[in-house]
């Protein structure tokens, strides 16, 4: 059996701010080692195939796809999970501007849709509409049409003094 | 006449509630079923079939077995019985017997200590077959075939059934019609496509009992089904619904993998998971069935409609899943929202060798409606009269009955056409927009929760709720309905909250559990907020009835003189008089503990009684009357549905933050198949199974959405509500498709409509000689 310990190379990586030393086999995909070894479960599995963007994650800030990315590629940066943009108490201002605006239905895309807009906003807080829908581009939902979600992005870009 | 009563308003029933269970999603902590991880757990993989249709001579599994981290391979006969979510159509296996019908049927299912082992294993199997002939067209499929899919076709035939309706006198009807219409549409099969794979974990454990975690939409049939072929009784069999991530009708049949997986852990004593990858997802199906119909309306001089003659074939694939019920369907849920005295019908679903088709949010209604609302318009055109006076003299009234007897009770349908009209600007702009762009009409109807429960035995209700408040002043609500990210968590607990008088935190919705959650049948037929709705209110009066009773006591007033205020019991009119709710609470359980209660629903009974009258019956319909605006790239035939005026008749939006999410949803999986979503088949080969070959509308071919909620209350519905979760599909299909051709002068009847069918339409049109808006 594949497992973070079975003594093959290990990596170093930082996950959600912890440096992290972990036995990883070269094949090894980050999002099997997030979910499988690490047990982040918070980052979904919805097609393993980079077409339904519910795996993002952050790699130094920037949204990628973990089913598509090896886990070595990660050595050396800092990869943010959902886990890792979760206040201790309580929910950042985009996750509770999903809640509040109906932007989470089935919930099952949410975590890659927050990932995505938080690095959207961090960048540009003023997006415009055109600007977040092209950004979310890669990360479907079957729920809510987008509207909602869109209408949340925007509505915490517009807070941001 | 008297003036209406106004509706009464509530606390909480009626305004935007955002999901309780949201902050769990927004933070990746709510579970679903691939997040379970059981000690010691075996991975399962399925073999699937490469053949669309072959006679199974030996299985050998042998080598398989043998391999060091396997520790079973099962096939088809180790548990044979025939199961299927319709009791009149068991035709399917846990895993294939004597025949495979279809490429991605199952072979064989094999648990292993991890994914890479159980795909090797299945490598190792050898099976050996008799390839018979595939049928992919449903047409063939209805003369006799040298080798039936099933042995249940009819005579010979590869029709797993046939509908023959007749209401009225059709022929004489057309006989004196003024003008008539004939659509024949064409409709390519599309699929749910949910973003969480179908996803199971069974745990058999010693003491005789089967635990099964799994992504269903009906936790209830998967119940009956995983006793029925496994030979447990349900007793000793608990099935946990995770949060599911969309269902769409995908995950509402019970399906074989569910029941491969526990028989895996049946086999080996051990926990099992299987997780479907994006192609299993696909293959697996039972999306909306590939169709073609003939229609055919008439309607005297002024525009009233006076029979429908309509021929349906439908491609079932490989099971009959909801088959027979789909069959009706097509025809029957044509008989809103307009009156039409004479009704003929005739259809006929096909066994095809291709994945299975079944229910599909709208299920039944989608279809027959797009050519229906094609040919209103096209006869409001003939008879020069706009398509929304046509519609409007043509509607149902309230309280009326059918032709085929359903029974009709609220119908907001004329509000929903003004609304529609008025918001839309539609009087400045049909046919008076530019050549390329558009407006139309489109309209629809949906049954609010099927009559009919599948089962009928043992007899019970639709839905019971129960609650238990204890003395931490927290209510435990406890109910198999299935929250699928529709919202009915949150509504179950805001009409208790409603009810007994409580903040909204104080209500706890309780995983679905069957060794907890008392019996509902599950999300599907757009039942959930009208029935369970109304159990859970009648479990809340009960509640509330103890604590009136306990604040009498402690307050020496009658129970008739009190009433339930926020977080407290007061006196009717004396508001200064009143008990804490706590106080009430505790005051209540002196002397049994912690309150119970209980409600149920069971709908009235209905429907004529002639064979197949329980079809499409329902306690009550939603209405609906959408306008579309479409801007077409007559060169490149591009087009883009810019907005949408949805006028939804759902009774009261008990909550409409979850209200317009449901018609934004259904506005998107509508589009999605009018403009390009399609099961692309080669021969019997499913050719597109991933989401990036598999197009859903992006973002940005989103529409804006203008949600016009305008119903009545309904007289049965909880709080006056009716359903939002299908019923808001249909209309958008035919608003965008008489939009295109008030753009373009092209009528499409043919889904999905690419870009090179607009141009293609436009260049017949051009070489017939019509000219459209001063073009020729």
């Amino acid at each position: 059996m594949d497992s973070p310990m079975s003594g093959r190379a290990s990596i170093r990586l930082t996950i959600n701010g912890t440096a992290m030393e972990l036995g990883c086999p070269p094949e090894r995909i980050l999002l099997d080692l997030l979910r499988e070894d690490l047990n982040l479960t918070g980052t979904k599995r919805g097609c393993d195939l980079g077409t339904c963007g519910c795996c993002t994650v952050l790699l130094d800030g920037r949204p990628v796809l973990s089913c598509l990315t090896l886990a070595r590629l990660a050595i050396g940066h800092d990869v943010t999970t959902i886990e890792g943009v979760t206040p201790a108490t309580g929910l950042s201002p985009l996750q509770k501007a999903f809640v509040e605006h109906g932007a989470t239905q089935c919930g099952f895309c949410t975590p890659g849709f927050i990932m995505t807009g938080t690095a959207l906003l961090r960048d540009h807080p003023d997006a415009s509409r055109e600007e977040i829908e092209r950004a979310i581009s890669g990360n479907l939902c079957r729920c809510t049409g987008y509207l909602k979600i869109v209408e949340a992005i925007q509505a915490v870009g517009k807070e941001t003094p | 006449m008297a003036a209406p009563e106004a509706p009464p308003t509530y606390r909480l029933i009626g305004t935007r509630i955002p999901y309780i269970e949201g902050p769990l999603k927004v933070t990746g902590r709510a579970e679903y079923t691939d997040d379970i991880k059981r000690p010691g757990q075996l991975i399962a993989r399925l073999l699937r079939s490469p053949w669309p249709h072959a006679r199974i001579r030996s299985i050998d599994v042998s080598a398989a077995r043998a391999m060091p981290g396997v520790a079973a391979v099962l096939t088809g006969e180790k548990y044979p019985t025939p199961f299927g979510v319709l009791p009149i159509t068991h035709d399917e296996t846990a895993i294939a017997v004597g025949k495979v019908r279809y490429i991605g049927d199952i072979v064989a299912a094999v648990a292993a200590v991890d994914e890479a082992t159980a795909d090797r294993a299945l490598q190792a199997i050898r099976v050996d077959v008799e390839v018979l002939p595939e049928y992919t067209d449903p047409k063939t499929g209805v003369e006799k075939v040298a080798e039936p899919i099933h042995a249940r076709g009819l005579n010979g035939t590869n029709i797993q059934k046939e509908v023959v309706q007749h209401f009225g006198d059709v022929d004489a009807a057309f006989a004196q019609a003024h003008a008539s219409v004939r659509v024949r549409g064409s409709y390519a099969g599309v699929t749910h496509a949910f973003t969480e794979p179908m996803a199971t974990i069974a745990e058999a454990t010693p003491d005789g009992r089967l635990t099964v975690w799994s992504a269903t939409q009906v936790p209830h049939y998967l119940h009956r089904a995983l006793s029925e072929v496994l030979g447990i009784p349900m007793h000793r069999i608990r099935v946990i619904k995770p949060e599911v991530g969309g269902g769409f009708g995908g995950k509402s049949d019970p399906l074989p993998h569910e029941i491969a997986c526990a028989a895996l852990s049946l086999e080996t004593g051990r926990p099992v998971k299987i997780l479907f990858d994006r192609e299993d997802v696909f293959v697996t199906n039972h999306g909306r069935h590939p169709t073609q119909n003939d229609v055919r309306i008439a309607v005297d001089a002024g525009g009233k409609i006076l029979a429908y003659d309509i021929e349906a074939l439908i491609d079932g694939g490989a099971w009959s899943s909801f088959g027979t019920v789909t069959t009706y369907y097509n025809g029957v849920l044509s008989m809103g929202p307009y009156r039409v005295p004479n009704f003929r019908y005739r259809g006929r679903r096909v066994y095809t060798t291709k994945p299975p088709s079944g229910a599909m949010r709208a299920h039944g209604g989608t279809n027959i409606r797009y050519s229906i609302e094609l040919g209103l318009d096209e006869l409001a055109e003939q008879l020069h009269l706009d398509p929304f006076d046509l519609r409007e003299r043509n509607a149902l009234p309230p309280h009326s009955t059918t032709v085929n007897q359903f029974r009709i009770t609220s119908t907001s349908f004329v509000k929903c056409l003004k609304a529609a009209r008025e918001r839309s600007g539609w009087d400045d702009k049909f046919r008076k927009l530019p050549y390329g762009r558009g407006v139309g009409l489109g309209c629809g109807f949906y049954i609010s929760g099927s009559n009919s429960p599948i089962h009928f035995t043992p007899k019970m209700p639709q839905c019971t709720v129960h609650l238990k408040a204890d003395m931490d002043g927290g209510i435990a609500v406890h109910c198999m309905q299935a929250d699928i990210g529709q919202g009915s968590n949150t509504l179950l607990a805001v009409i208790v909250a409603e009810v007994v008088g409580v903040d909204l935190d104080r209500v706890h919705v309780v995983r679905v559990d069957s060794d907890v959650s008392p019996v509902d049948i599950g999300s599907y037929s757009s039942r959930v907020t009208f029935m369970m709705g109304n159990a859970a209110r009648r479990a809340g009066e009960s509640l509330r009835d103890q604590l009136l009773a306990a604040a009498a006591r402690v307050t020496g007033y009658p129970p008739e003189k009190l009433v339930v205020g926020h977080e407290k019991i007061e006196v009717r009119h004396r508001p200064d008089i009143s008990i804490s709710y706590i106080d009430a609470l505790h005051a209540a359980m002196e002397r049994s503990g912690a309150l119970l209660a209980s409600g149920a629903y069971t709908s009235p009974p209905m429907g004529g009684d002639f064979k197949g009258a329980r079809a499409g019956t329902a306690p009550a319909y939603s209405f609906a009357a959408y306008v579309a605006e479409v801007d077409v790239d007559v060169e490149t035939g591009i087009y883009k549905v810019e907005k949408v005026w949805a006028a939804f008749d759902c009774g009261r939006a008990l909550n409409r933050l979850a209200v317009e999410g449901q018609i934004e949803g259904s506005i998107h999986m509508g589009l999605g198949q009018l403009m390009g979503e399609t099961m692309n088949y080669r021969g019997s080969r499913l050719m597109n199974p991933s989401l990036l070959e598999y197009k859903i509308p992006t973002p940005q071919q989103m529409p804006q959405v203008e949600c016009l909620l305008v119903g009545d209350d309904d007289p049965e519905g909880p709080f006056g509500g009716k359903e939002a979760g299908e019923g808001p599909l249909i209309a958008t299909l035919p608003a965008a498709g008489n939009a295109l051709y008030d753009a373009v002068g092209v009528r499409f009847h043919e889904l999905p409509i690419t870009p090179e069918k607009v141009v293609r339409g436009i260049e017949l049109r051009q070489q017939s000689g019509k000219s459209w808006k001063g073009v020729s």
